[in-house]
């Protein structure tokens, strides 16, 4: 499986996940989602930029009330919660927002 | 009170092409594997077929003992779900039983056409696979067969024939060989489970003012708890792992998690493997005996309990070490305290909430809780009485002994199975529709992401399925001990 972004094709698993981090650019995240019929918007990206901020250090992506809580800080506490994610990525802020910023997708009881 | 579950038309075939992706040659190799299906495959899978068969004393009698009385057929959720005969569960036994008879008995090798006897085809083979995986080993029709028969043990034994003729499942296997390698099924390293639990800490300091703990390899501990690590990274489970927390630190009780065993999800019983089952079993004792603490406690898991009671001393003991003489649940601990009145509690707190109680099939049909018969569908409704005013039942043939499956135990909560899992929720979800609540409260990590997820596709919310401890910890008065 791969995807094309560009003029570069890109290897991706089964599920559409990159499976190389390396080869991730903000054009992957736009490619990604144009395949799904999504458009990001800034909000998009502020959850993007956080979960390549967290892999980056921990190299993992971050729990689900890691993320909420960064969102919580920045955009004000009613955005803050699980429901504001779902409605960025409906698919879910592990499964969704992690495939658009390269990194692996979760796995076990999730 | 009693549903009715109408017996769906009849469509063969119709959940054949719900197939499940195959692990990949390097989690195959890594688990011990072939890393693709074997060229001798046929003769490799007999003699692995006698192999599994000769050690499993249970399914030895169930390969007789079937006399084709029909009352399985309408007790699986999937058949329920998609009509489809080869989900009954005599169906799919017989996948394996006709090829066991082919091989292994006299009749079968001498006249199969008269005993119904099956080669292990190409064909046939295909089947095993789609329909091994289309069961959640729930043992559901275990309770309706007059003579007992459990169509989740032929489900392990063909996916171990599977597993050793060099064909897995990616969601199960990936997840085996993460969790051994890493210590959890997450793969989530030391540093970003601190960093998660640190969170959590601040977390409840802000909102209860409260000094709630959740302390990490802590050497002073008494108590290890091991819980799936969903708990650490999901919704709803990780307000789950906060109640605990809050009970604990109610208590007074000196507790730990530990980083080698950050995970009591046991994947290796949904492959049938003794051998990684008994790998992952270990890290949970050897962080017990490394942290030097007298109690290991589990959270809230269905097969991680059924792994932990039933089998933790023979795969991993001695666990002579424990103070109680075995394992105990987090459920458990928390009626224990709520009976000695050791937790202040204001129900009230869940006042907003009519609650129903989802028994997960391992916990109710695989293992026990407390120490009376039954105990397992006794002790989650006590706590859940003592910490809710509103509590309702759902109808009484899907709930205890008779719960319905989530619809993505044993291995199944893999994302390409979705349209299989939201079908074999059906019965778990007119059931909770018909009980007019507004939430459901579960005590297995597989059942809370499974429902939530489903429960848009039902017109439910998916904030509407909720840990049995958040609702402890919502009720428990913090710094009012009593």
């Amino acid at each position: 499986m791969a995807i094309v972004v560009d003029t570069d094709v890109l290897e991706t698993d089964p599920e559409g996940y990159l499976v190389r981090i390396e080869d991730w650019s903000p054009d992957v995240a736009e490619a990604m989602a144009l395949a799904d019929g999504c458009e990001l918007t800034d909000a998009h990206w502020q959850v993007i930029d956080f979960l390549r901020g967290y892999y980056a250090e921990y190299g993992f992506a971050p729990a689900v009330r890691i993320l909420t809580r960064a969102v919580a800080r920045r955009l004000g506490p009613d955005k803050g919660n699980s429901r504001y994610l779902y409605r960025l990525f409906p698919d879910g802020p592990a499964r969704q927002a992690c495939r658009y910023a390269g990194l692996p997708k979760p796995t076990g009881c999730i | 009170m009693t549903a009715r579950f109408p017996v769906p038309k009849l469509a063969p075939g119709a959940a054949a092409k719900l197939v499940s992706r195959r692990a990949g040659p390097e989690t195959q190799r890594a688990l011990g594997f072939p890393g693709e299906l074997v060229a001798d495959w046929e003769t490799a899978a007999i003699s692995a077929m006698r192999e599994v068969v000769a050690e499993r004393g249970g399914l030895r009698l169930f390969l007789d003992a079937c006399m084709k009385c029909g009352a399985c057929t309408d007790k699986c959720h999937y058949f329920l779900g998609t009509g489809d005969p080869k989900n009954m569960p005599v169906a799919r036994q017989d996948l394996f039983r006709d090829v066991y008879r082919r091989y292994h008995t006299l009749s079968g090798r001498l006249v199969p056409w008269l005993v119904g006897a099956k080669k292990l085809t190409p064909d046939m083979l295909e089947d095993w696979y789609a329909y091994f995986h289309q069961c959640s080993q729930c043992r559901r029709c275990a309770v309706y067969c007059p003579v007992g028969i459990d169509t989740a043990e032929f489900a392990m034994a063909a996916r171990e024939v599977m597993d050793r003729i060099g064909i897995g499942q990616h969601y199960t296997n990936d997840v085996v060989e993460k969790a051994a390698r890493l210590g959890n099924n997450l793969g989530m390293p030391g540093p970003a489970l601190a960093d998660t639990l640190a969170g959590l800490e601040e977390d409840l300091l802000e909102e209860t003012g409260a000094a709630v703990r959740l302390p990490l390899d802590d050497r002073g501990a008494d108590l290890l708890l091991v819980t799936p690590s969903a708990d650490f990274f999901a919704e709803p489970h990780v307000d789950g792992l906060i109640g605990y927390a809050k009970v604990f630190h109610q208590a007074g009780l000196r507790w730990t998690l530990s980083t080698h065993a950050s995970e009591a999800a046991n994947f290796a019983l949904f492959m049938g493997s003794r051998e990684h089952m008994a790998a992952l079993a270990r890290r949970i004792v050897e962080a017990a005996r490394e942290l030097g603490v007298s109690r290991i406690v589990f959270g809230e898991c269905g097969h991680a309990w059924r792994v932990g009671h039933n089998h933790l001393e023979a795969l991993a003991g001695p666990l002579d070490f424990l103070s109680r003489g075995r394992v105990e649940h987090v459920v458990e601990v928390t009626d224990e305290l709520i009976r000695r009145a050791a937790l202040a509690l204001d129900p009230a707190a869940n006042d907003h909430r009519r609650v129903t109680y989802h028994d997960s099939c391992n916990i109710a049909r695989a293992s026990r809780l407390g120490d009376v018969p039954g105990g397992q569908f006794l002790v989650p409704r006590r706590v859940l009485r003592a910490v809710c005013n509103h509590y309702v039942e759902m109808a009484r043939n899907t709930t205890r002994e008779a719960t319905f499956c989530c619809g993505a135990g044993g291995g199944l909560l893999a994302d390409d199975l979705i349209e299989l899992r939201t079908r074999g929720a059906a019965p778990r979800m007119e059931a909770f529709r018909a009980a007019e609540v507004t939430h459901l409260a579960a005590m297995c990590a597989i059942c809370k992401s499974q429902l939530a997820r489903v429960f848009p596709e039902y017109g439910f919310d998916r904030d509407q399925v909720i840990s049995v401890h958040h609702l402890v910890g919502d009720a428990i008065v913090l710094g009012a001990r009593s």
